[in-house]
This record gives structure tokens, C-alpha cells and sequence, in this order.
């Protein structure tokens, strides 16, 4: 495989919390190679926007960067000064926001809007801007003549086409996306999920994929890391991960969401809640809410560990793994 | 199957819109008729825009329909529905996070609930009878939950309040307005328990209101599909999801992301679009400009709803033909 244009090494973010900081990412490693698809699931609160956010660099008080490294293309993204980050921003890398309802301006055109991110990062003429704001339009399959539409003129799935149109503007080689599809119906989601395969497989770009429902990514993204409070507790090949997952917090995941298909079964989901993390549990985070939990969980804070490029954080895997 | 508790006939419920020049009506549901039996979960699917919260709303008496009549319990309701009423069909929101005052203890809501709408319970018995039903949709222990605020609880906590207060007044149905939505995934199946429990054990009746049709199929006996205001499709959960007929249905059906099917191949060229607003529509069947089985006939005229067995229902010209 090749070098991976984003490594991101023992990250950890706290947030200020009057009680004490909360670790919302702790000790989170993972790779990123060109034109690689990898999606980050996990419950609200266990830290998958903190990890886009901290990535990105945009992150603010009170929350902050407190170890690690996230290196990109052989620069450490933490060490910048907010000068020499923003050369890299929209370039190299590009945001797609959570909701586009908010994340774009009411009062602008779309053109306006896509106008502003060019002369933020490029010194192109009015010309250029309007041709390539005209181009990306088109990629996501939106008339140019929205260009001069305001935003509340657009459906909710164009309006999140648009907001990929505007981080494709530069041809960055990281796109960032935090749950674009938590707003949409399935069917405007599935077309939005499609138009991201298709322009990755002709563009290259790498994509880091956020989402809370594992099912919107299970056909599209080449690796799964799943998070639980703060860590990512499994990562692997995507289908690996759905069919054989190892994780029980995984493994619970799968049993949560009821299918289409076959017989229709009882389900549990997961019981409990996940660990404050402000005085976080000296064991494994997932131990209280695990079935298969011993003592050496409950005291012990597992390690990752990677076997057959299938990593996992749980005591009783890595027991099984060692003998 | 008895007599019906809830049945709605003709209902159509349109909003006017536009300014001065522009104006018109948006026809957000059209001559929608349906019922529900006792200890009934009904699933009513469609995509945002299509009118299921409308009709769960104009139920609610939160909106006079346009035309139209709702049988409930063998009463008409009129203009206002009176606090009786409300009490046997009451509501559970969507979001639980704005739809509980946040300044109030949780067992505000519960415990004003008891006394608006069961008066004959005395004040001695209603603080018991609150902490029953907390501890009924799984909120342990329950006096201990009454004494806390909303902020103390989680999104999934606060979700089976709602079912908690919906409860409290002896209800018969209860509009659920995608009441796990806003959940987490985890979460969900749990508040969907809660659903079966009191269809089972307390004999509710329930109409689920939601664009997941996986999470519908898992809950509700019989399902309704819904588009751009009327229905298209409606019958038995396992009839409908295992041999949808309308083609809109079939489109919901290939677009439901589930990672228990392997592979997807990708139909590049066919743009799944999207729903229309209905501003002064013409005739015709509303799903016509992206159905893959379009006729002439789907054009100028409104496809009936036509019977394709006793339980199962489409609207649709070419199904009901072939």
C-alpha cells in the first residue's frame, strides 16, 4: 500500500469542563492513505466530530489539542502557526459541515458563497472562479444556473451537494465530511453517498467519513473505525468489521438496528450509557456496559492490538489472539 | 378484525402559500383515508415532505383539515377536540430535547399530566401511579427519575418520558411522530421495545410515524406508505416489505441502506430525484415524472386506490394492470 498521506498518532483532546477536563479523544491512532475511504461510526459523544475537528484544526475553547501528533503530508498540523494552516486549508484539506441548513449563508448566492472560499485561498480572477464554481456545480450533478440561487431555493440534498461542490473547489486530497447525511431522507442519502464513490474514484481524494449510523457507510467506505468513549475500539477492513466484528461493542451495534431482510428477530441493543469522561473508569470503558466483562476489565484499560490488519481493543479478543 | 378505533376518511389538509402575485395551495396531504384497530402498531413511511407529520398533526387537533372526517372511538371529531380526547390519543414528539421544559423537573410533566387529564385520581395516588409508569417504558427507579431535570437525563431517557406522559392518561392510540430519529443507534431498538410492550401488555394502539422502513418492518403490523400526500401503498408489514408493488416502494425498498446485504451494484445513470411540492397540482399520480413504469394514462389521470389482495392496497395504474 501506499505512504499514508494522514497519520494521526496518539491524539488526545480535553475539553475544560468546571468539574475537571473530559477526554473526549484519547490515544486515537489511525492512517490514512490516497484515495482512501474511511469511516469513523460511533454513539454522540464519544468523540468522532472532536476527532474531525481536531484533525482539521478547528478546534476551540474549550477544547484543545492536548497530545499527539496529526501529520499530514509530512507536516505536523498541531505545530502551525493559524498563518501556515491556513495555506493548507481548502488546498490540501476541506471541511463538508454536519448540516448544511446552517453551514451555509442564507443571505449569499451559491456562487457567492463558493466565490468567497476561491479568493480566501487563491488568487484566481473573477473569470476562473465563475468557470470552476460552474464546474464543481456540475460534478454533483447541479445545474450551473443555481449559481445565482440562494440557498433556501435549493431541495436539503442539493443543498449538501453543494457544500461537496464547495470543498471539491481547490481539488484537495483530504475531504472531511461530518455526518453529511444525517439531515437527508434514505434516498436523497443514497444519491449523496453515490455521488461521493464516483467522484473519489475519479478524482482520488482521500475521504475521513463521520457518521453515527453505520449502515449509511457499510457499502461505500474501505475501512471502519468505531469509536466508544474517546478511543477507537475496533478498526478494519469495512466488510470484515459488519460480518465477523469482533469488538462486543461492535458486536452489539450490529444487533441494534433491525433489517429488511430474513426472519424478523428480537433485538436488545445495548444497555446502559457510556462512561463519564471526565472521571473516566480505571478499566475498559465499554466494561460496564459489556456482557462478557471480568475483572481484568474492569481494572485494566485494554490495549489496540492489530492482528491480521483487524485491530481491537478488548481484553478477551487479544487473550484468544496470544494463545 | 374488530371495529376500528381510529378511522380517517377523505382527509386533505391544504396551506396556503406565496405572496401577493404567487399565491397558492400546497396540498400537503391529500384525501388520505385509513384506520387502526386495537392493540394496532401502524407504520405511516414516506420521506420528509410527504405528509406523515401533517396527518399525525390535524389528529392531534393541532391543525382544522381542509376536508374531511376523523372517526375516533366512534366520535367525529369536530373543529376542537376537547382534553378527553387528547388524553386517549396523545402525541410523542420528535425531538426530546425540545419538547420537555427544561426548568421543570421530569416529574412535572408526568404528574400535571395525571392531574389534567384523571382528575379521580387522588393527589396521594398520583405520585404512585407516575413512578408505575416510568417503570413501565423502563426508567428504574422511577421516583428517583421524577426528581430529576431534563438536562440529568440522556436523549434516549428523555424519548421514554415522552412515552411515559403519553401513557399516563389512559390512551388508546398514540401518535408517535418518529419518536427515535433523533436516537442513536444503540438506543433505538430499546424505545422500539418500549413500542411492542405497550401494544402487547397495555393493548395501545400506536401509529408510527418514520422514514425508516427497516425500523418500521420491526415494530408495526401493518404499514402505510405515503407520497407527496397520499398514499400509495398500504398492507400487511411482511406484504408490503416483501413484495412491494407500488414502484415507489420498490424505490424506498433499494434505497434503505443495510450492511446485511453484500454488494449494491450502482445504477449510475438512473437519478432517484427527489419529491415534489404539491402547489396546485394538476391530475395525475404525483410519482409519475420518476417512475420507471410511467404511462400515458399515469399522466392525466389520479390512480385509484385499488385492492390487490384483502389486505394489501395500491394506487397505482401499473401494478393493478398487469
Amino acid at each position: 500500500m501506499s505512504q499514508p498521506i494522514l497519520q494521526i498518532r496518539d491524539l488526545q483532546v480535553e475539553y475544560a469542563t468546571p468539574n475537571g477536563p473530559a477526554l473526549a479523544v484519547s490515544d486515537v491512532s489511525l492512517d490514512l492513505h490516497e484515495g482512501e475511504f474511511l469511516a469513523v461510526v460511533g454513539e454522540s459523544g464519544c468523540g468522532k466530530s472532536t476527532l474531525l475537528f481536531a484533525i482539521a484544526q478547528l478546534l476551540t475553547y474549550p477544547a484543545s489539542v492536548t497530545g499527539g501528533s496529526v501529520v499530514f503530508e509530512g507536516v505536523d498540523l498541531t505545530s502551525l502557526t493559524p498563518e501556515e494552516l491556513r495555506q493548507h486549508r481548502w488546498r490540501d484539506i476541506s471541511v463538508v459541515m454536519q448540516s448544511a441548513m446552517n453551514a451555509l449563508n442564507p443571505t449569499l448566492t451559491i456562487g457567492a458563497q463558493l466565490a468567497d472560499a476561491c479568493e480566501a485561498h487563491t488568487d484566481w480572477d473573477h473569470e476562473r472562479i465563475a468557470e470552476r464554481s460552474a464546474e464543481v456545480l456540475s460534478m454533483v450533478s447541479i445545474d450551473p444556473v443555481h449559481l445565482r440561487s440562494y440557498p433556501f431555493q435549493l431541495s436539503g440534498g442539493m443543498r449538501q451537494r453543494a457544500m461537496i461542490a464547495m470543498a471539491l473547489l481547490l481539488e484537495p486530497k483530504l475531504v472531511i465530511m461530518d455526518e453529511p447525511t444525517s439531515a437527508l431522507d434514505v434516498v436523497a442519502q443514497r444519491l449523496l453517498m453515490r455521488q461521493v464513490e464516483t467522484l473519489r474514484r475519479e478524482l482520488g481524494f482521500s475521504v475521513l467519513f463521520v457518521t453515527h449510523d453505520m449502515s449509511v457507510v457499510s457499502h461505500f467506505s474501505d475501512r471502519l473505525a468505531v469509536m466508544y468513549a474517546g478511543e477507537v475500539v475496533e478498526l478494519g477492513a469495512t466488510r470484515a468489521v459488519f460480518d465477523n466484528p469482533q469488538h462486543p461493542y461492535s458486536q452489539g451495534l450490529m444487533e441494534a438496528f433491525p433489517s429488511l431482510l430474513g426472519e424478523v428477530r428480537e433485538l436488545t441493543g445495548i444497555p446502559g450509557n457510556p462512561p463519564s469522561l471526565v472521571n473516566p473508569p480505571p478499566g475498559c470503558f465499554f466494561a460496564a456496559r459489556c456482557p462478557h466483562a471480568t475483572d481484568e476489565c474492569r481494572e485494566l484499560r485494554p490495549e489496540l492490538v492489530t492482528n491480521d490488519e483487524h485491530a481491537v481493543r478488548c481484553h478477551l479478543i487479544n487473550k484468544v489472539a496470544r494463545v | 378484525m374488530s371495529e376500528p378505533i381510529l378511522k380517517v376518511e377523505n382527509l386533505s389538509q391544504q396551506f396556503r402559500v406565496g405572496g401577493f402575485r404567487s399565491r397558492g395551495q400546497l396540498h400537503a396531504i391529500d384525501e388520505v383515508s385509513f384506520e387502526v384497530a386495537p392493540s394496532e402498531i401502524v407504520a405511516l413511511v414516506g420521506e420528509s415532505g410527504s405528509g406523515k407529520s401533517t396527518i399525525a398533526r390535524v389528529l392531534a387537533g393541532l391543525y382544522p383539515p381542509t376536508s374531511g372526517s376523523v372517526v375516533f372511538e366512534n366520535k367525529v371529531l369536530g373543529r376542537r377536540s376537547s382534553r378527553s380526547v387528547r388524553g386517549r390519543m396523545p402525541m410523542v414528539f420528535q425531538d426530546p430535547f425540545g419538547s420537555i421544559n427544561p426548568v421543570l423537573r421530569a416529574g412535572h410533566s408526568l404528574l400535571r399530566s395525571l392531574k389534567l387529564h384523571r382528575p379521580d385520581v387522588s393527589k396521594s395516588a398520583r405520585f404512585d401511579e407516575a413512578v408505575a409508569f416510568l417503570e413501565k417504558v423502563g426508567l428504574t427507579p422511577g421516583a428517583d427519575v421524577l426528581e430529576r431535570y431534563p438536562h440529568e437525563l440522556s436523549g434516549g431517557q428523555r424519548q421514554r418520558l415522552g412515552f411515559a406522559q403519553a401513557l399516563s392518561s389512559r390512551p388508546s392510540l398514540i401518535l408517535a411522530d418518529e419518536p427515535v430519529s433523533m436516537l442513536d443507534v444503540s438506543i433505538r431498538i430499546g424505545l422500539l421495545n418500549v413500542m411492542k410492550e405497550l401494544r402487547d401488555n397495555d393493548g395501545v394502539s400506536l401509529l408510527y410515524i418514520t422514514h425508516d422502513l427497516a425500523s418500521a418492518r420491526y415494530v408495526a403490523d401493518r404499514m402505510i406508505v405515503l407520497y407527496a400526500g397520499r398514499i400509495v401503498e398500504e398492507g400487511l408489514t411482511e406484504e408490503v416489505i416483501g413484495s412491494p408493488q407500488h414502484p415507489y416502494t420498490r424505490l424506498l425498498m433499494s434505497t434503505a441502506p443495510d450492511p446485511r446485504i453484500k454488494a449494491v451494484e450502482f445504477d449510475g445513470d438512473h437519478d432517484l430525484g427527489e419529491p415534489p411540492k404539491v402547489i396546485d397540482p394538476g391530475p395525475g399520480c404525483r410519482f409519475a415524472p420518476r417512475c420507471p413504469l410511467v404511462m400515458e394514462q399515469c399522466r392525466t389521470s389520479t390512480p385509484p386506490m385499488i385492492e390487490l389482495s384483502p389486505t394489501n392496497r395500491a394506487a397505482c395504474y401499473a401494478v393493478t394492470k398487469s
